[in-house]
């Protein structure tokens, strides 16, 4: 029985150790995620974990903590995938909390209001550099450059949800690789 | 009530959210400033700012935060506003651990079939759009002022904008380091 807890904390340590040591988000999380699961405790192969990224990047949800469910899982079924989940996202959320309840006190200070005025347009050019690089990944060309405009669009515009672009795209892609112009798989 | 919201909100959040924590944050936004108007789109950045420069993953970081502000906004105290911020994470992560559950115990084989690889293709440019919607609704007055409010801050808003573009995008400079650098130019031009 003991032994048996000790799993569970082994895998919620590891996975805090994870989530309390990566700045800059998921996958920034990679090196060190194959360096404690794959090197340090050997819980899954070099080939399975990219089989494992490869679909956790593909599914919703945050990258790391899909990993750390995945891995979880393999270990020890539920209670492991939990184990892992509440360890990857433990360490953030306590930081954002105190954080948060700082700041709530502190942001129309004007010293901090004076920061924040700096530091929201370079916020908004991090989240335009990405697009950029993921518009090169998904291959994006003349043919198909149509769908991330007109999806852009109808969610800046015409405020659509982008679940709806989701739904829409998704549908569209199974429609177009069965139907239409066969996926290699 | 809100409670009950913010977890349906967060679990939508969670299972529409393609494309890591980038594609994540079009969600967030449209549903937590455009259509519940929990959070006003600057104190929305604020949010994005500081997940950026504090460990873990961004989904996780924004969802705690959106979470306690959103109840703090409706005017709860700190305690309900804890309990806003457990919700919200809590509801992102649930349909992760659905999924990812179902996946390894039924689906992994058919991850790698045409259906499945159809699906993906079609999301990928859709995801690239909702990331580029996100920039543009971020695009406004609240966090780059206007050339008619207030010219000064507008035109320095601009050229950190693209200062912080070129930097990340062409030198490779670390987001962190480039976050510190707009706060201090704030600090020295924007007081």
């Amino acid at each position: 029985m003991k032994s048996e807890v000790n799993i569970y904390w082994d895998l919620f340590r590891t996975f805090f150790k994870i989530g309390i040591f990566t700045l800059g988000g998921g996958y920034a999380m990679i090196p060190l995620i194959e360096e404690e699961v794959v090197n340090r405790h050997r819980w899954v192969s070099k080939e399975e974990m990219l089989d494992l990224i490869a679909i956790a990047q593909s599914c919703p949800g945050v990258f790391a903590i899909n990993i750390a469910i995945f891995i979880g899982y393999k270990l020890h079924k539920t209670q492991g995938a939990i184990a892992t989940a509440f360890g990857t996202a433990l360490p953030s959320f306590l930081i954002i909390l105190a954080i948060a309840i700082f700041f709530a006190a502190f942001k129309d200070n004007p010293v901090i209001a004076a920061i924040f005025r700096g530091i929201r347009p370079a916020v908004v050019a991090l989240i335009a550099v990405p697009t950029f690089r993921m518009a090169q990944s998904a291959k994006i060309g003349w043919t198909n450059c149509w769908i991330p405009i007109v999806s852009a669009i109808a969610i800046w515009l015409l405020g659509v949800s982008p679940i709806y672009i989701i739904l829409i795209a998704g549908l569209g892609g199974y429609l177009y690789g069965m139907y239409i112009k066969p996926t290699e798989s | 009530m809100i409670y009950l919201n913010l977890f349906i909100t967060f679990f939508k959040i969670g299972l529409f959210g393609f494309g890591g924590g980038y594609g994540m944050l079009s969600l967030i936004q449209h549903e937590t400033v455009e259509r519940a108007h929990w959070l006003s789109t600057a104190e929305f950045t604020d949010i994005v700012a500081i997940s950026q420069m504090t460990p873990g993953p961004i989904g996780i970081n924004s969802a705690t935060y959106c979470g306690y502000t959103a109840i703090h906004n409706a005017g709860h105290g700190q305690l309900m506003s804890v309990l806003g911020s457990a919700t919200a994470t809590f509801a992102l992560v649930l349909p992760s651990l659905i999924l990812m559950i179902l996946i390894s115990r039924m689906f992994m084989k058919y991850m790698n079939t045409r259906p499945v690889r159809s699906v993906f293709a079609g999301l990928r440019p859709a995801v690239v759009g909702l990331l580029a919607a996100a920039t543009l609704l971020l695009c406004n007055a609240e966090n780059f002022s206007t050339p008619a409010m207030n010219p000064w801050q507008f035109w320095i808003s601009v050229a950190l904008f693209a200062a912080t573009a070129f930097g990340t995008g062409y030198l490779k400079i670390n987001p962190i380091r480039m976050i510190c650098y707009a706060a201090f130019a704030g600090l020295l031009l924007l007081y």
